[in-house]
């Protein structure tokens, strides 16, 4: 019989939650690097039992972990993230040259087709990659102009509320040279290359009470999804405006429709429904919580525009904890699951698609990411 | 003084806890350096021991020690001190263990 398993990463440390395909009944283990900030667990869809995360310190520093049995036993890889080359400088919140330094990762991406080929997103703002397991990292330096000849326009990138953040890697199935990323605040990015060189893909997005509201770059991106099926079409959580696009990011248009705030973080998609889409509307980018205290997911059939909240199950009142942008994944189930992690150390999953939900646990600390493997 | 030979001494380490974890040690470390004793030498004696605690005490770029990690030796702050500065003879000696403390941040 099928099972899943959800990899979550708090502010505390890694928890694995565990069920049959019912998702009625879940075994919890952890905390996994008690006391550590981990950002991201994912596992590889080649080799289900290899799994990596990021764990991370304001004190220690960044570590990278791997299990090679699922997550019942983990040791540490490499952790040496150098940037190529003179790292040089962004631009600082007040707009002042700021020096590239390597705070933490805050995503890691497995390769499609290679267990040990793994990409990570970082902040500040690069993308590397091993080859190796984990053990030894490389930047892809094209991205930030780096012996590309490439222009990204690097300098002018800006730290959104986050940090200056690379946190969404997505790859493309039907074809190995092609990656997208987002970067907060600079915005969504696409190699047709292998990671040689970028093109910023931000036409259509807009983004006001900044001085250019559709700048080429400047745009604080949130999360990005697609469906394995259609990867030329893109659906985006922007700061504010929930955007597609049907070009691979070439041109956006905006498809927030209904929603009660267009604001919000996490973005997915249904694992077998490529025009069934799941946000978590968030009231504004001062009020990190639900409209009116009631933790709604919206979803929509229509690739957009025409939204339903799903509340079975969801608190309804005097709910004010927050999604984040990594905390929200789906399984490949034939009734598809949604799963989503709040800052109130909750862990929601409905195993029909949204129409009802509960709660895994309660009681996590604040959760950082969820993701979910499916497994034989 | 303990020494393995003439110029190897035997020096006591206290790690934060969550080295200690990282480490997989109990309570102190006790490790091999070559004299004259200093930071940068005990650390490096550290990380060839345990190699996961490389990047978590300083930067793997500038080779400085990490803002929130502090030194401190003989009830003394070393944290400011140049890492080739030699150490008290209390710590080469055995006598005092060289501490690596976590800044208090974050209540």
């Amino acid at each position: 019989m099928s099972s899943v398993r959800v990899l979550v990463g708090t502010k505390k440390g890694a928890f694995v939650l565990s069920a049959d395909g019912a998702r009625k009944d879940w075994q919890v283990t952890g905390p996994f690097f008690a006391g550590w900030e981990i950002y991201h667990v994912k596992g590889s869809p080649v080799d289900p039992n290899r799994l990596y995360a990021s764990q991370s310190s304001g004190w220690f520093g960044q570590i990278i972990q791997r299990s090679d049995d699922g997550g019942a036993t983990w040791a540490p890889v490499g952790n040496k993230f150098a940037y190529e080359g003179v790292p040089g400088t962004h631009q600082w919140y007040d707009g002042t040259p700021h020096p590239w330094e390597f705070k933490r990762v805050w995503h890691l991406e497995p390769s499609l087709t290679d267990a040990e080929t793994v990409f990570a997103g970082v902040e500040d703002a690069a993308l590397f990659s091993s080859t190796d397991g984990g053990n030894n990292w490389q930047e892809l330096a094209g991205l930030r102009g780096e012996g590309s000849g490439c222009s990204t326009l690097a300098p002018k990138w800006q730290p959104g509320g986050g940090g200056m953040c690379l946190h969404t890697i997505l790859l493309d199935p039907g074809n190995a040279d092609r990656m997208y990323i987002a970067i907060s605040a600079a915005g969504a990015f696409r190699t047709d290359d292998g990671g040689a060189n970028w093109k910023p893909i931000n036409k259509g997005l807009v983004s006001n009470m900044t001085p250019d509201p559709d700048a080429e770059i400047g745009h604080c991106v949130h999360h990005v999804a697609m469906h394995r099926s259609r990867p030329d079409v893109l659906f985006m959580q922007k700061h504010w405006d929930v955007m597609r696009s049907d070009n691979a990011g070439d041109s956006w248009h905006e498809v927030s429709g209904n929603l009660p705030t267009d604001f919000g973080f996490a973005i997915d998609v249904h694992a077998h429904e490529p025009e069934t889409l799941y946000v978590v509307p968030i009231k504004s980018d001062s009020e990190h919580f639900p409209p009116e205290g009631k933790l709604r997911v919206y979803r929509s059939r229509t690739g957009g525009n025409e939204w339903e909240g799903l509340t079975k199950g969801l608190p309804q009142k005097d709910c004010y904890v927050n999604v984040l942008r990594d905390a929200m994944a789906v399984d490949t189930l034939d009734e598809c699951g949604v799963y989503f992690g709040t800052t109130g150390g909750q862990v929601y999953a409905s195993p029909d698609a949204g129409e009802s939900w509960a709660p895994i646990v309660r009681d996590l600390p604040a959760v950082l990411s969820v993701e979910v493997q499916t497994l034989a | 003084m303990t020494e393995t030979n003439a110029r190897v001494l035997i020096i006591r380490v206290v790690l934060p806890q969550h080295l200690r974890t990282l480490a997989q040690v109990g309570g102190e470390v006790a490790l091999e350096v070559a004299a004259p004793v200093t930071v940068r030498r005990v650390l490096d004696a550290l990380e060839a021991r345990y190699p996961t605690l490389r990047g978590t005490m300083r930067d793997y770029g500038t080779g400085q020690r990490r803002p929130f990690l502090r030194f401190f030796a003989c009830e003394e702050d070393l944290s400011h001190d140049s890492m080739d500065a030699e150490l008290r003879r209390a710590v080469a000696e055995g006598k005092e263990p060289l501490l690596i403390i976590g800044a208090i941040a974050g209540g």
